[in-house]
């Protein structure tokens, strides 16, 4: 037998064994309303190539990701799974038990198509590429209600410098300035939008990609922190707990807003409210109009059966297909991951973001940046600072550094 | 000497033999696992335990966080509030049902009703019961007394009295049924005799039935420390370790560092200083209690 025989026959194999039907189990967090669309639109496109989704849906992100990771170390892998692509799956890599799809995303052309490329990089360890990111999510935004305002008798702020001089007339007018949710990863992701908004970007990175203590310590930061006390003091007769109760607060204009990722968009549009009239968004606090490119991302556990292992290949290519991209993104309220496809049914708030993608004006997500650890530092020093308004602001920032100084 | 040591071996054989699953589990799962986890609390283990070693890296980390002082500070105060009042409440009640007094079924099923609900119903019920805006603060003031201000959940300072209220509503009736158990183990002759020598019957509690009640206290205490020391699901339903972090407690901490911050090593180290605090209560009162036992055989 000849090399090319034994090709040929290798590949009539691989193909004979791609259209056998095959169930996958997909695992994922997404639980809600529109989430659920989303996820719906991905197990439609799947089966329709003859295999069949079998949906494992686990509410709340960190039990799910407890389960996920006790069923790879357990030998019991799922044949996909839903994480935030960043720092998280590193060590899940590193002990083996993930599949390297580079072969898939070379055929299929994604370091092209991906945009921005560094989307891609966080699927990327030693050059071999582990997961398909399927969204774009950003957290730099500041969500307006205009009936608060017209309550108030005031203009709608176009920044957050307006936004927190505003807050003594709101308050006047008996509406809470600023909605926050009492969790420690909404005052983290708070204040990571006030870093990411109210600094350069080279400062932003040289704390949380160099880890730069010296800068974390400098004058640049202390205005992020002393940003935070103004939020604070908004903020403190917030007592709702769930980032949708306090989205339900600006949508009702008792608040005046809230500082949340774009997923709050899905909140606005089921309420039947308007992007420009009902509602106002500010990328990047309409400060510096930048936006932070996390994501979701589907990774896809080493398995024996090799039925399994095409179904899985179909599965990820089927992810970043343009048709799968925009039912999924669409139904989610994310971005897309290329830039090469046809949105302009979204609306005006995706257009800005997708309008800000195009110019490259991104920034790396922190969950990109620093290991869950560090967030977790974060997130209780925040928890303390939000809940605890006789911390000042050298305090913190303090606590903030020494965090930094010993993160890897 | 030597002959008789296989039949001392052998004696109750199929009561030995019972006891291999038992000894086995103990023996792997508790001791093994203990091991095992002492010895990761020296290494670098994040997300997947790695035999990375740091020496004491974990635990000068452990004991420089707030949130680690924070929660062993507040294990202390619930722990001692808990003890003691728990058990003076639960020995009250009993005491106040041995009065063969009518409806004892009924009053004694009612007491220990809370003790049959998780403490995650416990911890939801308490907090709306100490929610100031449907609460017992919003029903005083409905009644007039609009100052009226009672809102522990909500005050960092005074938090874990909150959580407090609610483990001794939940605890204080199995204390109580372990108690009356142990009082109706009292011989009646001992009452009598004390009545015949005039002794007033709060004295014959303190100075005969409770030394006499030994065995149950010692019980007693063991089910609630062990509680104690484990408290974790009534945080997380009631508080969730808030408001900031004034009721955390310890295991919450190892629970939020082994799962939320992927970073085992910090979390092996946190549940090991819990044991070695365990330990350190329990070898010296064990060796007191049971070290001098084969005297008695």
């Amino acid at each position: 037998m000849t090399l090319t025989t034994k090709l040929m026959t290798a590949t009539a194999i691989i193909a004979a064994t791609s259209v056998s039907a095959e169930d996958l189990e997909v695992m994922h967090w997404w639980t809600s309303g529109g989430e659920a669309a989303a996820v719906g639109e991905l197990a439609k496109a799947f089966d329709a190539t003859g295999n069949t989704w079998v949906d494992a849906a686990i509410a709340g992100g960190d039990a799910a990701r407890a389960v996920m990771v006790s069923r790879l170390t357990g030998g019991d892998p799922m044949g996909a799974f839903q994480f935030n692509h960043g720092r998280q799956a590193e060590e899940l890599i590193e002990a083996g038990l993930l599949r390297d799809i580079t072969d898939i995303a070379e055929a299929e052309g994604w370091k092209d198509i991906v945009n921005p490329p560094s989307l891609l990089e966080s699927c990327t360890v030693d050059g071999r590429i582990y997961c398909a990111p399927v969204n774009i999510h950003s957290w730099q935004w500041l969500w307006l209600s205009h009936k608060a305002y017209e309550d108030a008798g005031l203009d709608v702020p176009t920044n957050w410098d307006e936004f927190v001089a505003s807050s003594a007339s709101l308050n006047a007018a008996g509406k809470l300035p600023l909605a926050l949710g009492q969790q420690g990863w909404q005052q983290r992701g708070m204040f990571n939008v006030l870093f990411a908004a109210l600094v350069p970007n080279d400062v932003f990175l040289a704390v949380y990609d160099e880890k730069d203590a010296d800068v974390a310590a400098g004058a640049d930061v202390s205005r992020v922190f002393a940003a935070a006390a103004d939020a604070r003091d908004m903020a403190v007769k917030s007592t709702v707990q769930n980032w949708n109760d306090a989205t339900n607060l600006v949508i009702t204009g008792q608040a005046g807003g809230q500082i949340m990722g774009d997923w709050a968009q899905g909140e606005f549009a089921v309420a039947g409210q308007v992007a420009g009239t009902d509602y106002s968004c500010l990328p990047g606090l309409g400060v510096t109009e930048v936006l932070s490119t996390g994501g979701d991302a589907f990774y896809f556990p080493v398995m024996k059966d090799d039925t399994k292992t095409a179904a899985q290949s179909e599965l990820a290519a089927l992810m970043l297909r343009p048709a799968t991209q925009v039912s999924f993104n669409l139904a989610k309220g994310s971005l897309p991951v290329r830039g090469d496809i046809d949105m302009s049914t979204a609306n005006d708030c995706m257009q800005k973001g997708l309008g800000l993608l195009a110019n490259g004006a991104i920034l790396p997500d922190t969950a990109q940046l620093v290991t869950p650890d560090t967030a977790e530092q974060i997130s209780t020093l925040f928890i303390e600072f939000f809940a605890d308004t006789s911390i000042t602001v050298e305090d913190a920032q303090a606590q903030f550094v020494k965090i930094i100084a010993t993160a890897e | 000497m030597a002959s008789t040591r296989p039949n001392q071996l052998f004696r109750n054989k199929s009561a030995k033999i019972a006891a291999i699953p038992m000894i086995v589990t103990a023996l792997f799962v508790f001791v093994g696992g203990t091991i095992w986890t002492v010895v990761y609390s020296f290494t670098k283990s994040g997300l997947l335990p790695r035999l990375k070693w740091v020496g004491l890296d974990q635990y000068e980390r452990l004991w420089a966080t707030r949130k680690w002082l924070v929660s062993i500070e507040n294990l202390a105060i619930y722990g001692l509030c808990m003890l003691v009042l728990v058990f003076v409440i639960g020995f009250i009640l009993a005491a106040l049902i041995d009065q063969k007094i009518r409806f004892e079924d009924t009053i004694r099923t009612v007491i220990l009703y809370p003790y049959a609900l998780s403490f995650v119903v416990t911890g939801l019920v308490w907090q709306w019961i100490l929610n100031p805006d449907f609460g017992v603060q919003n029903v005083v003031r409905g009644w007039g007394w609009e100052s009226f201000t009672f809102d522990p959940l909500y005050n960092a300072d005074i938090a874990i009295y909150g959580v407090l209220i609610a483990g001794l509503w939940q605890g204080s009736g199995l204390v109580m049924v372990l108690m009356l158990a142990g009082l109706r183990g009292i011989d009646q002759d001992v009452w009598k005799a004390s009545r015949v020598d005039g002794i007033p019957a709060w004295k014959a509690y303190i100075f005969i039935i409770i030394p006499m009640m030994r065995p149950v206290f010692v019980t007693t205490l063991v089910i609630v420390v062990t509680g104690i020391v484990k408290i974790y699901d009534l945080i997380v339903a009631q508080t969730g370790g808030g408001p900031g972090i004034a009721t955390e407690v310890p295991a919450k901490y190892v629970y939020d560092m082994m799962f939320q911050a992927n970073n085992l090593g910090q979390g092996f180290a946190a549940s090991t200083m819990m044991l070695v605090t365990v330990a350190l209560i329990v070898i010296p009162w064990a060796i007191l209690e049971f070290g001098g036992s084969k005297r008695h055989d």
